[in-house]
């Protein structure tokens, strides 16, 4: 049984943020990886995209999925985990370590208090699973 | 095994469709026949089209001589009546025929990936184009006018409900190729691609690097079409092109009243996810021996479903395959002599009838018919020659000019007739 | 116990590449009659390519070897069984080969004149009107040149009419049983989708559909599209109420005719309500799949869509067949030319071969052999639904997954049977879908072989799952792995690259 990092929020879409100052990592969690199977390939969008709270900021492929990645937060991209690309595979392998996907620097940071807190969030995974 | 069904007859299969559906007749066709029936009534058919006869006709659709090997290995079972290969296991044969189609269409091309096959040249068209706007986020396709007229209305089909402003550029009077003026003054930063064809429908060969540079000074993709394939045998693969779509049925295709062919589409490396249809992929079994399969699935419908490149689902596996062998028989010296004695016999042809551009050619090209086309053609048909296409059911402001193709099939002897024929 | 296969050694063989030797070829060109033109001079140096870099150089044998060593590696319908659900599978007529290879059919230009193209043209006639009877519909294209394609032309033909009636409107209708092209194509006509779910019946939810249809958005819904019998193998037994429905509201039913070999000659859909249509020549009408294509689509139609087909349409002016260009509200054409003929010949072929009695008596052995299928499964395999099956049955894999078997994994050990699997985990609808669409093509013998061997693999399960789980342990190729193919694709060869390992 995966741990969920506490100092980490999480959104009931299996996405995670990791905040600091305005800018905040963001990523999919151990739980996303473990029911997407095997990922293949990770769509993200061009620094400077403007994303918003609930609305798609990405994708995730397996063989013979997609599943849409939804921005936790309102803000501009800053950054993006450009190793993904080449190696797909690390999203299985640390979801909430080196597999970062993107760094969103927030518009609005209250957006933050809506997020789950680690505790939250498992007993969230349990009751689905 | 009625009782295994546990029925006492076969109406009760069918028993529960509702009673309005029902067709309480019999279909209104005549009885089935015969093997021997079957074939004299197609070879009445065929009868009843032309037979025999020598064609000067292109215009997309070239009579070019099929090694026997191409029907041999089509009409394998083992080809002609397998499925798709989504189960690699056991459909090797068909993925490495594929894997060496695209790799083969790369190598004539100067492309770096290429897809299992399109329908046709036709559709690949606007495939192409749909490609260019989703990779450059813009609307807007300019394309040749000198781009295939059948072409150009099947983009015009599509084009009209994905939102994408087609707009055409010209060409020159003199030379038949396009008009690089016209094309500059109609790129803006709207613009997702410029299409060009070279050869292009006039057979003249395009200035592909100057529409090239063109696009892309303007942020636009350029896609390259080609219709005859047996001009990559000797002219410059397109490398300046972002995009190339074209049509294969120069290689080893029946013309078969038009259709079925492959199309293609190619592109550079950083496109491969944006390419629609199926593609094949190297990969290892368990064993780690190298062994192919279908990849990028999630490009296609069956997965993205509305989201997808494309709703393409079938690829033209067979047709791929004839092109393959034909590919592989002709091979690598064998396709630029072809190609080589294309140009020579075309050549001869614009050696006693002179061609109405100046532009350098391949295997076609625009002549002046000396009066109303239909004229000279009917004098031909009399020879028992096709003579060349009509130009002015595309473009009518050409007047009485016409269209030959000459290829390694034309003979001298024909060609001559022709001449004749065209002087005044 | 597995009946039907048996191992057999097979060759071994590179990549034409990995094979070529420079200055070997496969081809001989005859002597030029006319003079030798410089391509540098015709063409201008910068027009010249240099060689054909990597492309093969191999003898005629080696040519010939290469292709027939690939084809052995294939499973094929000439070899058994693909019990494909929606793909029909059905036999392949030889003599359809041979008459599509006839001199005046196969090398006939388009661009010939017509009046030495009648003998092409009257085939295209005689199918049309062919396809006319068997659909009960008005009018035909056999322009597309396949199924996803015909689908693009008939939600363009709905669009054209609305068009003309004053407004495209908005959404299309797709129930969540249908097959991946349908709501791709309603996004390429520039129309969102919106999803239908099925009832208990495992047919479309009437309710929900006519529920859509009251609300006052109902303007915005310009179709719906049906598979008939559904992707379930179902038929859909209020469909002419959903025709009602929907024409009350100006909105169109497309039916997708994937499923055209459980209806022929039992029941028409132009009968039951359907305004537009396709068909698969490859599926209903035996031409070949060759591996993936060529296939045909054609688009039937009622009346009222007829000013809108694609160019050209045949008709006959002065007792000669002649090809209309005047179609001012034609949506254009959908590709270049008039449609696949070749397949068209082998369609056409087929139907002559069959008759009317002939045609309507494939469809009740269809249905026969589905059902046979279903009757002696059903003990070993989970029914989701229990609505009659026509010509095709779908089960779930949810006794073997309970043993941790999925239906793909049952897949794969079929083919150690000697069969190709069944489709797999389509339609979504069903958890781990078994979909099994025999076609008349199949003798008892095969079919009886066929169930014997679904029956072992479910025995196998019960005993010992994990045996089966790394299945195909037969085959030429184990498993592939997809997922290393989907993380560094490798779509074509290169010189650097071939390290063939072990053998090909």
């Amino acid at each position: 049984m995966s741990t969920y990092p506490e100092h980490f929020l999480y959104t009931k879409e299996h996405e995670w943020v990791n905040a600091a100052g305005d800018i905040a990592t963001v990523g999919i969690t151990h739980h996303a990886q473990h029911e997407l199977g095997d990922i293949v390939y990770v769509d993200l969008p061009k620094i400077g995209t403007h994303v918003e709270q609930g609305k798609t900021l990405g994708s995730v492929e397996s063989v013979k999925a997609v599943s849409d990645i939804y921005s936790p937060l309102t803000g501009e991209v800053t950054e993006i985990n450009e190793t993904l690309a080449s190696a797909p595979e690390k999203l299985n392998e640390d979801p909430h370590g080196e597999a970062w996907l993107v760094k969103i620097r927030m518009s609005a940071a209250d957006e933050i208090k809506k997020l789950l807190s680690a505790a939250d969030y498992q007993t969230y995974v349990g009751a689905e699973s | 095994m009625l009782a295994a069904c546990g029925i006492a007859t076969a109406e009760e299969l069918y028993a529960h469709l509702p009673a309005e559906a029902k067709l309480n007749r019999e279909l209104n066709l005549a009885p089935g026949i015969s093997e021997y029936e079957i074939i004299d009534f197609f070879q009445a058919r065929a009868d009843d089209t032309a037979q025999g006869y020598a064609s000067f006709l292109g215009a997309g659709v070239y009579r070019h001589y099929r090694p026997v090997l191409c029907d041999t290995i089509v009409s394998r079972g083992e080809f002609l009546t397998s499925y798709t290969p989504y189960q690699a296991e056991i459909a090797q044969g068909t993925l490495t025929a594929i894997f060496e189609f695209q790799t083969m269409i790369c190598q004539l091309t100067g492309m770096d990936v290429a897809n299992a096959s399109m329908y046709d040249g036709s559709t690949a068209v606007p495939e192409a184009a749909m490609m260019a706007v989703r990779v450059t986020g813009r609307a807007k396709v300019l394309v040749s006018r000198v781009v295939h007229p059948e072409y150009r209305e099947v983009l015009t089909t599509y084009a009209r409900h994905q939102g994408m402003p087609v707009e055409e550029f010209g060409y020159h009077a003199e030379t038949g190729q396009l008009d690089l003026e016209d094309l500059e003054a109609k790129l803006d930063r709207e613009t997702a691609a410029v299409i060009i064809q070279s050869p292009n429908f006039f057979g003249i060969i395009e200035n592909v690097r100057a529409a090239a540079d063109l696009a892309h000074k303007h942020g636009a993709l350029l896609i390259f079409v080609f219709a005859e394939a047996a001009s990559l045998g000797i002219l410059a693969p397109p490398t300046d092109a972002d995009i190339v779509a074209g049509e294969l049925q120069s290689f080893a295709i029946s013309p078969s009243f038009g259709g079925p062919y492959a199309g293609i589409i190619a592109a550079k490396e950083k496109f491969l996810r944006q390419l629609p249809g199926r593609l094949v992929g190297q990969s290892v079994d368990t064993n780690g021996n190298r062994a192919f399969c279908l990849t990028l699935s999630t490009r296609e419908q069956h997965i993205r479903r509305e989201k997808a490149t494309s709703n393409i689902c079938t690829n033209q596996a067979l047709i791929a395959l004839m092109a393959t062998v034909y590919m592989t028989v002709y091979g690598k010296e064998g396709l630029r002599e072809l190609a080589a004695q294309n140009l020579s016999k075309a050549h001869y042809l614009s050696s006693k009838i002179k061609p109405r551009f100046t532009g350098p050619f391949f295997n076609e090209f625009v002549a002046d018919a000396p009066g109303p086309p239909e004229d000279v053609n009917q004098k031909l048909l009399g020879k028992k020659i096709i003579g060349g296409l009509a130009l002015n059911r595309f473009y009518p402001e050409l007047g009485n000019a016409t269209l030959l193709c000459a290829t390694e099939m034309s003979r001298r002897a024909n060609m001559d007739i022709v001449a004749e024929a065209y002087v005044q | 116990m597995i009946r039907k296969v048996r191992p057999h050694i097979v060759q071994n063989e590179a990549l034409l590449f990995e094979e070529s030797s420079p200055g070997k070829s496969g081809y001989q060109l005859p002597t030029l009659d006319v003079p030798s033109v410089d391509p540098h001079l015709a063409l201008g140096s910068g027009n010249v390519r240099d060689e054909i870099e990597g492309f093969p150089e191999v003898s005629e044998v080696e040519a010939i070897r290469h292709f027939t060593r690939l084809s052995t590696w294939n499973y094929a319908i000439d070899l058994g069984l693909y019990p494909l659900g929606s793909c029909t599978m059905k036999y392949n007529p030889r003599v359809n080969e041979l008459v599509a290879r006839l001199e005046g059919l196969a090398w006939a230009h388009p661009y010939q004149p017509e009046s030495l193209s009648q003998g092409a043209m009257q085939v295209i006639a005689d199918l049309e009107s062919a396809l006319l009877e068997i659909t009960g519909m008005d009018a035909i294209t056999l322009q597309p040149a396949a199924g996803a394609h015909g689908e693009l032309t008939g939600i363009l033909l709905v669009r054209a009419y609305l068009e003309s009636q004053g407004n495209p409107r908005k959404r299309i209708l797709v129930p969540d049983s249908a097959h991946g092209t349908n709501p791709a194509t309603a996004s390429m006509a520039g129309y969102s989708v919106q999803n239908i779910k099925s009832n208990e019946k495992g047919m479309m939810d009437v309710e929900q559909l006519a529920g859509l249809l009251e609300r006052d958005d109902a303007h915005d819904i310009a179709a719906l599209m049906v598979t008939n019998p559904s992707t379930l193998g179902i038929f859909e037994e209020d469909i002419a109420k959903v025709a009602g429905i929907l024409h009350a509201k100006g909105a169109m039913l497309y039916m997708d005719g994937a499923n055209m070999n459980a209806l022929v000659g039992l029941t028409r859909p132009g009968d039951f309500g359907v305004d537009v249509m396709h068909l698969n020549l490859h599926k209903t009408f035996s031409t070949p799949h060759g591996g993936g294509g060529p296939g045909s689509g054609p688009v039937a139609i009622k009346k009222h869509l007829e000013p809108f087909l694609p160019v050209p349409v045949l008709k006959k002016v002065s007792g000669a067949w002649h090809f209309d260009y005047d179609r001012p509200q034609s949506i254009g054409r959908v590709r270049a030319f008039y449609g696949n003929f070749g397949v068209l010949v082998r369609a056409l072929a087929y139907i002559l071969a069959h008759g009317g009695p002939g045609l309507r008596n494939a469809t009740v052995d269809a249905l026969m052999n589905a059902n046979y299928i279903r009757r002696k499964l059903e003990p070993h395999y989970d029914l989701p639904y229990s609505s009659p099956s026509m010509h095709e049955v779908v089960f779930s894999d949810d006794r073997q997954s309970a043993h941790g078997v999925k239906t793909g994994d049952l897949a794969k050990r079929l083919i150690d049977y000697g069969f190709h699997p069944y489709t797999v985990s389509f339609p979504t609808i069903v958890h781990g879908a078994i979909m099994i669409e025999p076609t008349e093509t199949e003798s008892k013998r095969e079919l009886d072989l066929f169930i014997d061997a679904m029956i072992s693999i479910a025995k196998e399960i019960d005993t010992d799952p994990k045996s089966v789980l790394q299945a195909p342990y037969s085959t030429r190729t184990t498993r592939v792995d997809e997922v290393m193919a989907a993380r560094r694709p490798i779509v074509r060869w290169k010189p650097d690259r071939s390290s063939s390992q072990a053998a090909d």
